[in-house]
């Protein structure tokens, strides 16, 4: 029998997660509830049955998530058994940072600052996260086990080599590390596996008719009465799915009529644009993921 | 190219399409090459031409290519490769970055490697995980001083499907001659090296050919495409899975007292419920009972998969165990042979104690001088004191205690290994096993089914090592002697060792040197040890003026059975003594290295028992300490 790359992708994964379940003193997994995060928690059960997993599920919330995504977490960390940690920066939450009016703080302040604070208040020397090397350059080179400073700094040149399937995880207190388990997982294999395993989702991946307006060339979703409707603006239902989720302010939908699994993995080999397109936060310079890194973003 | 996400299919029956996808297999590869011979170019190319790339991506890259591309008005496939801002700005590629494209037939990891000398440590972390090494040559060059050692490297990791891909064929107007001269000279060097396969490919990665597609500029190359080649090359994961069952145990699985399951990877071979196995290094032998999965129990499971066991017995085993074929165990043992990659700025220290991980094992090592080093240019042997970064040579190593390990021939899984710097914590060598150097690498510790307790329980007496020290002189033998024989009077099982049963026999072919010392000390902890095991209060007598070796020796013996008796006279007490003529002689320079003389004596700081010779006689302190004893046992 010959293992398909499905089954040894995860393989891989669940070593890793064992790994650190194994040599962390007190380890947590991110959780985006986003299709990325759907699949590691999977395969965190996987590694873990008929046991839960022994680390608790963090949500670093910036408050201005989906509320689909919010019914989502909640359930898939009940049915998990595992806790779940909910985290809002309180700086950011006293001074009302929103994606509205403050631009590149919002994402710094809820989601950069917020995870440091959720990070230091709990001690934990180890973080999942579900980011993937084939979503960006500057994560191409990123390493399955990734060191920060006592500060939460990246440094690029320090980075150990990972060697066969060995992973050093010593670190100094303070120090801490990102684990990365499905470093080498691409979307379509993400969503293939979603398929194989029937692993629930948000249903905002799905196409459905939604209200929605037009800004700076993103089909926005007005998911709540706090979106500032311009005067003379009038939201439009549209047929619309993500291919990818955050803050519902800086998430752009595509038009699509792709209303099942099957449906979206078809649009996806279809579709000739990538996958984070779809959000404001990569605009920048093309080097900009590796700079908010070495500030400390996932 | 379309050639590889066949549209069609996916518009009409996404459903076969997927069903198809999903039954691929995986091919993870290396890259090796120079900036100059088009690496990045070639991956590029393969991601192009597989459509892994997107418009977003490549309008961005069409951009780029005009402000910082190397090829005029044209792409840049580099670009795209190309991801650390620093090394964009510098043009080249300073780490190891994965790649992911996808064929018709397979899924592809690919581990794109630098070929700048002072990066032999990225290519050998690259090529740790690959099935397959494409060796990238200039066909304007030919085979370079790098091509032999990038093609050493990937042979030494244990790489054994090579492709010689000769690149850059349209800038020598694709000439069948110069690829021939270039594939005879690469096969006369490859099998010096022991490469005794390779197929020779020659392509153009800025044009394309016989990468995804043909071309026509070649008509005389009949031979598969790189993407062909890659297609249906062997993996070598399904050879590893017709070896003998290893699993390495990760994590040990116990929700509650009902279930205990041993989580790991399997490094080799199948497992089925009622197969026979054995714990390593326990010797202990049980069957296995289930394969526990989310979602329903499995028959069978093979190497590569990540696992849950249960056991028909209860036995002991925790990580760092394995679980192997009951009939064909792993060797166990604590001194290797092995070749080192050093990859640390600082350079490697024989004598220093690194910590060893491999599987999941860890262990310290202290390592000896290096038998050799080799220069991967010339691939000649030459004397080294030391491995600098890049280095790599041949070094035996010793450990603190035995490990589970294959040769690495036989495993990259389980005779692998990495070093950390024990103060810095970072990664400082890959090291592969060659061979063990003790001869009990066949002999299995035999699970003994009388276990201490029970032998303790027979004489009716807990077993204890009364450790005595002191300075040359302070009565430690005479009370030593006297505890001795009232123990013996109360029906206890005793032995005493001091230097005269000691030093004449099992330590005779040791001097007096620090080294000495210290052996002296450590045979003298195992003795005592092994007499532990078989129930025995063991009363030792020597100075031991060292407070690590005794420390070492408490370390060895099961917490609590270690009681430290310091004898403590003032030197001056004891020298006036001097029964047996010493301190004269060492006062007199006729004897060296003599305790409290001109070699030190460190004093327990919180010994068990202490005995003030100015206050106590011989008889008060031998029933002081006897008394200690009974009420230890109650």
């Amino acid at each position: 029998m010959t293992l398909t790359h499905l089954d040894r992708l995860e393989a891989e994964s669940i070593h890793i997660i064992r790994e650190v379940a194994a040599v962390a003193d007190k380890p947590v997994m991110l959780y985006s509830v986003g299709k990325d995060s759907a699949v590691m928690l999977h395969l965190a059960r996987k590694a873990f049955y008929p046991a839960p997993p022994p680390f608790p599920l963090l949500h670093v919330d910036t408050t201005w998530k989906f509320r689909a995504m919010y019914a989502l977490r909640d359930k898939a960390a009940r049915d998990a058994g595992m806790e779940l940690l909910v985290h809002r920066n309180p700086d950011a939450l006293a001074q009302g940072i929103n994606p509205f009016d403050h631009g590149a703080l919002h994402t710094d302040m809820w989601k950069t600052e917020g995870l440091k604070q959720a990070l230091d208040l709990h001690g934990f020397d180890a973080a999942f996260g579900g980011a993937r090397r084939d979503e960006e350059k500057s994560r191409a080179k990123e390493r399955v086990f990734s060191f920060r400073t006592a500060t939460h700094r990246w440094d690029p040149k320090a980075q150990r080599p990972e060697l066969w399937h060995l992973y050093n995880a010593r670190h100094a207190k303070g120090e801490s590390m990102r684990v990365f388990p499905i470093s080498n997982w691409t979307e379509l294999d993400v969503w293939q596996y979603i398929a194989r395993e029937g692993i629930e989702i948000v249903p905002l991946y799905f196409a459905a008719k939604r209200p929605t307006v037009e800004r700076d060339g993103l089909i926005l979703m007005v998911d709540d009465d706090r979106f500032p409707i311009a005067p003379g603006e009038v939201p439009v239902d549209r047929s619309i799915r993500f291919r990818t989720l955050g803050c519902y302010p800086l998430t752009g939908a595509v038009e699509s009529e792709a209303a099942t699994l099957n449906d979206v993995i078809r649009e996806m080999l279809l579709t000739t644009t990538s996958e984070r397109q779809g959000r404001a936060i990569d605009k920048d310079a093309g080097a900009s993921m590796e700079q908010k890194k070495q500030q400390g973003y996932f | 190219m379309t050639a590889y996400q066949p549209d069609a299919l996916i518009r009409e029956d996404i459903a076969a399409y997927l069903a198809q996808h999903e039954s691929k297999s995986l091919l993870r590869f290396i890259t090796c090459g120079s900036v100059d011979d088009g690496k990045s170019t070639l991956i590029g190319r393969l991601l192009y031409d597989s459509k892994q790339i997107f418009e977003d991506q490549l309008s961005a890259l069409e951009a780029d290519s005009r402000r910082v591309g190397t090829q005029g008005q044209n792409i840049d496939f580099a670009l795209l490769v190309d991801g650390l801002a620093a090394e964009r700005e510098q043009g080249i590629t300073i780490d190891v970055a994965y790649r992911f494209f996808a064929t018709e037939k397979r899924k592809f990891i690919v581990a794109d490697t630098p070929g700048h000398e002072q990066y032999t440590r990225n290519m050998v972390t690259g090529a740790s995980t690959a099935d397959l090494a494409v060796i990238l040559v200039d066909a304007r060059k030919g085979v370079l001083t790098q091509t032999r050692r990038h093609s050493y490297l990937a042979h030494l990791i244990g790489i054994r499907n090579i492709v010689l891909a000769v690149n850059k064929m349209d800038l020598v107007g694709y000439d069948k001659g110069t690829f021939d001269r270039i594939r005879l000279a690469y096969r006369a060097f490859a099998s010096e090296i022991g490469i005794t396969d390779f197929a020779a490919i020659p392509v153009s990665g800025l044009g394309g050919d016989n990468i995804a597609a043909r071309g026509d500029a070649m008509p005389w190359y009949t031979g598969p495409t790189l993407i062909e080649h890659l297609e249906t090359v062997p993996v070598d994961a399904d050879r590893e899975a017709r070896g003998a069952f290893r699993l390495p145990v990760q994590w040990v699985n116990r929700p509650d007292l009902d279930f205990r399951g041993f989580a790991g990877t399997i490094a080799s071979g199948t497992v089925k419920p009622g197969d026979a196995v054995r714990i390593v290094p326990s010797g202990r032998t049980t069957s296995v009972a289930r394969i526990v999965a989310l979602g329903g129990d499995l028959e069978q499971a093979q190497a590569g998969q990540s696992v849950t066991l249960t056991l028909a017995d209860e036995v002991d085993c925790s990580r760092g165990d394995m679980i192997a074929a009951a009939g064909d165990p792993p060797e166990v043992a604590d001194q290797f042979e092995a070749t080192l990659v050093w990859m640390a700025d600082e350079p490697m220290l024989p004598g220093r104690s690194y910590a060893l991980q491999l599987g999941t094992q860890s262990a310290s090592a202290t390592l000896r001088t290096p038998k050799y080093q080799v220069n991967v240019n010339t691939l000649e042997e030459t004397a080294a004191r030391t491995l600098e970064l890049n280095a790599i040579g041949v070094v035996t190593l010793a450990l603190d205690k035995p490990i589970v390990f294959a040769p690495y021939e036989q495993s990259r899984e389980l005779g692998g290994f990495i070093l950390i710097d024990k103060a810095t914590n970072a990664t400082v060598a890959a090291g592969m096993i060659r061979f063990s150097l003790r001869r009990a690498q066949n002999v299995h510790r035999q699970h003994l089914d009388v276990t201490r307790e029970k032998r303790a329980d027979l004489k009716n007496q807990k077993p204890a090592v009364l450790w005595f020290t002191g300075l040359s002189g302070a009565g430690k033998s005479t009370i030593a002697n006297l505890v001795d024989k009232r123990l013996v009077r109360m029906n206890r099982h005793t032995f005493l060792l001091d230097g005269d049963n000691v030093r004449h026999g099992l330590n005779r072919d040791l001097g007096f040197t620090d080294a000495d010392r210290v052996e002296n000390i450590r045979r003298i902890g195992e003795v005592a040890r092994l007499m532990t095991d078989a129930g025995l209060i063991v009363l030792t007598a020597f100075i031991s003026p060292f407070r690590a070796e005794r420390d070492m020796v408490r370390q060895m013996l099961a917490p609590g059975e270690f009681v430290e008796v310091h004898v403590d006279t003032a030197l001056a007490a004891a020298e006036a003594r001097d029964v047996k003529g010493l301190y004269a002689k060492a006062r007199s320079g006729a004897l060296k290295n003599f305790t409290g003389i001109d070699s030190p004596y460190e004093a327990p700081e919180a010994p068990e028992i202490r005995i003030d010779t100015a206050a106590e006689d011989a008889e008060a302190a031998a029933e002081r300490i006897v008394a200690w004893l009974l009420e230890r046992e109650e």
